[in-house]
């Protein structure tokens, strides 16, 4: 499908594209691929017609690592989450690629080894964080259950294990707290309750759905440095889906720039932030607010597209100001512009 | 610009909240805040939820009776009136919603719920409706063609463009903006940003901006007065307040707002835990038990909020006893320079590790 496979930093890619390979000397900490995403294609199929939701993303995320996914609404991003976990739900459909965790096709495993697998080693958290969790259970009663499944923990030792968890992600009497329902906790202690879950299993990898949207800035970045801290004190690699460039700034180690379900481009956060070579990307980076500005926004002009009338071409064509034929007739494969910086724009050598 | 068009003074909400069989206590949503608007100015109301920023600006659309205090408009007080008056006061001041879909009824045509407002306030004959719904239209950047369409068959920004055409439509002088972009992504964030910068320099309208990011208020508005529980406890022009604040609620709120750029280093001050409750919150400074700079004397005196110098006010008692020439150490044993002060977990947190 792509002149160029996914180009990840671990181990195991060299056959796949060499010259990447011997070029990419400096993975971020860690090394091996914790996870692989190969041409992951998505449909939602509806009894009139059926729209390609994803269109063959590749992405990794390599040990302690942490990969964001920016985009916005109907890129794809939580779809590309949802299916990691095999959560996605009709009328979803995975229709092709793979999903390689720790040697394992996740794509190829049965319902009841997927469930072993979710919670145990690859956790998520979502956007709304009380909504997440049931009101009729205490976090007591969630969080020890969480444990008897995942750890055969019971009784006093699970009850131990949880206050440890909870007094981990920085609550302040985590007693208490066990016996608190979700609609007696604020915002960003039940994402911290929701974080301490998804911890319990000592997950290798976490996926994080919009984590800080629904918080207020001054909790947004406690949650941000939490995030930070278990990738240093837990090796945790994590994916964190954002809408938020600020926040892709503040955590992220690589970032994949997803539009109309491909990603567009990926390169370490200073290069998308010092070098952006889409013009999406750097449409994205000139439109958000920012403190330092005053004046005029640069905006991107017209709609994120519609995928039942997905565009020839490329799919950002019809926005972009530098958009030619070739731009509105042929799909544009993955280019790499240095080690570990992939660019899906066929002008993008002309405007560099 | 010498009489404001909207002047507050000491506006209050308080609800009364159960609390045992007899027993009543206050929730206080708004205390004491008083603030000014000229024609042609963007205020902005800041705060984390829970502030008390939306009250304020409900009860200043008498969508809620203030508790006390007086909110005039062009001189008039709209506290003091009747119900069917402030009918008549509403076309000056209307109010643009956080959720462009749901602030706008599913099953009516949008062009019209533009017409409502001219229908109900007879500001047109009904000859002239369909032309002024078009005109309003082109205003706010949408065609004739969207004028039959349904909510739910626009995009997030032409939803909130038809939120913003149906408040132009009586030809306010002020517009409330309550997190008017906070549901649209960054690239039609950026469309309405824009669009609201320029349908106030065309009508000279007066905005009043609630919102709790630090960067779209920059970008829009002159002047911010930054709330806390209830409280004003800063108020000054934009650039100032946000580069050299006078408050320490202040401080953070900048500290915490993401950086702009991977390798930006940014002082950090971490608040700890969450706000207070709003129930009989005391008379002293409420952010005392948050506060890394809280002294004894912090929660022995009331906390007002007192000018500083002619353009800026702040509620910190520490910063009204110990600043001179604007300029603020707290000092202490609170190191400022590059630190994380204290956060949830009393832990010193470095930054991002790139660099």
């Amino acid at each position: 499908m792509r002149a160029v496979p996914a180009t990840g930093h671990g181990g195991g890619r060299a056959s796949l594209e060499p010259d990447i390979a011997v070029l990419d000397q400096d993975p971020p900490a860690g090394g091996t691929d914790v996870l692989r995403i190969n041409d992951l294609r998505v449909e939602f199929r509806f009894p009139r017609y059926s729209v390609e939701v994803l269109a063959g993303i590749d992405l990794s995320v390599g040990s302690g690592e942490i990969v964001g996914i920016v985009g916005e609404s109907g890129s794809g991003k939580s779809v590309t989450a949802l299916s990691i976990v095999g959560l996605l739900q009709r009328p979803g459909f995975v229709t092709g690629g793979r999903i390689d965790f720790a040697g394992t096709d996740l794509l190829e495993v049965g319902a009841d080894e997927m469930r072993a697998i979710r919670g145990n080693r690859i956790s998520m958290i979502f956007q709304n964080p009380r909504a997440s969790l049931n009101p009729v259970f205490s976090v007591g009663k969630v969080l020890r259950e969480v444990l008897r499944v995942h750890s055969g923990l019971r009784g006093g030792a699970a009850t131990a294990r949880a206050v440890e968890l909870l007094a981990d992600v920085g609550l302040f009497d985590p007693n208490a707290v066990l016996r608190r329902y979700p609609h007696q906790l604020s915002g960003g202690m039940a994402q911290r309750v929701m974080i301490a879950l998804a911890l319990a299993s000592s997950p290798q990898l976490l996926l994080a759905d919009e984590p800080t949207t629904a918080l207020d800035v001054t909790i947004q970045y406690q949650i941000i440095q939490l995030l930070s801290r278990l990738r240093q004190e837990r090796n945790l690699a994590q994916i964190v889906i954002t809408h938020n460039l600020g926040v892709i700034a503040e955590l992220c180690d690589r970032v994949a720039v997803m539009y109309a379900g491909t990603i567009l481009e990926e390169a370490p956060v200073e290069r998308i932030f010092d070098a952006p070579r889409h013009p999406y990307t750097q449409g994205l980076l000139a439109a958000r607010a920012r403190t330092e500005l005053t004046g005029r926004l640069e905006s991107i002009p017209g709609q994120v597209p519609d995928m039942r009338n997905r565009p020839p071409g490329c799919p950002f064509s019809p926005r972009c100001p530098h958009a030619g034929d070739v731009c509105r007739t042929a799909n544009p494969a993955m280019e790499a512009v240095e080690p570990r910086h992939r660019v899906a724009c066929h002008r993008w050598t002309e405007l560099a | 610009m010498s009489e404001p068009l909207l002047d507050v003074i000491g506006l209050e909400k308080r609800y009364a909240v159960r609390s045992g069989v007899f027993r009543h206590r206050d929730l206080v949503a708004a205390d004491d805040v008083s603030l000014t608007l000229s024609a042609g100015e963007t205020l902005a109301l800041v705060g984390e939820s829970g502030s008390g920023k939306s009250t304020v600006g409900r009860c200043i659309l008498r969508l809620e009776a203030p508790s006390g205090g007086c909110v005039r408009l062009d001189g008039t007080d709209i506290t003091e009136l009747e119900e069917s008056d402030v009918r008549r006061l509403r076309p000056e001041m209307q109010m643009v919603y956080q959720e462009p879909l749901e602030s706008l009824n599913p099953r009516h045509r949008v062009g019209k719920l533009v017409a409502e407002p001219l229908v109900l306030h007879g500001i047109v004959g009904k000859t002239e409706v369909r032309n002024r719904v078009v005109e309003l239209f082109q205003l706010v950047g949408l065609g004739e063609e969207h004028v039959d369409r349904y909510a739910h068959a626009l995009s997030g920004g032409q939803q909130q463009r038809v939120g913003i055409a149906r408040a132009l439509a009586t030809n306010p002088k002020l517009l409330i903006l309550d997190e008017p972009t906070s549901a649209l992504d960054v690239s039609v964030e950026a469309q309405i940003l824009n669009l609201l910068r320029d349908l106030q320099r065309r009508l000279r309208l007066a905005y009043l901006f609630i919102s709790h990011d630090l960067a779209v208020v920059s970008m829009l508005a002159d002047r911010v007065a930054v709330m806390y529980l209830g409280q004003i406890v800063e108020t000054g022009p934009t650039r100032d307040v946000l580069s050299n604040s006078f408050h320490p609620y202040t401080r953070a709120l900048v500290s915490a707002t993401p950086v702009d750029h991977p390798r930006q280093k940014k002082l950090r001050i971490a608040l700890t835990g969450e706000p207070a409750s709003p129930i009989d919150p005391p008379a002293h400074c409420r952010l005392v038990p948050r506060c890394p700079y809280a002294e004894p004397v912090c929660s022995a005196v009331a906390a007002e909020l007192l000018p500083i110098d002619s353009c800026r006010s702040t509620r910190c008692v520490r910063f009204q006893q110990e600043h001179c020439d604007g300029i603020w150490d707290p000092g202490g044993d609170v190191p400022i320079q590059d630190t994380v002060i204290r956060s949830t977990e009393s832990e010193v947190n470095e930054l991002k590790l790139n660099d």
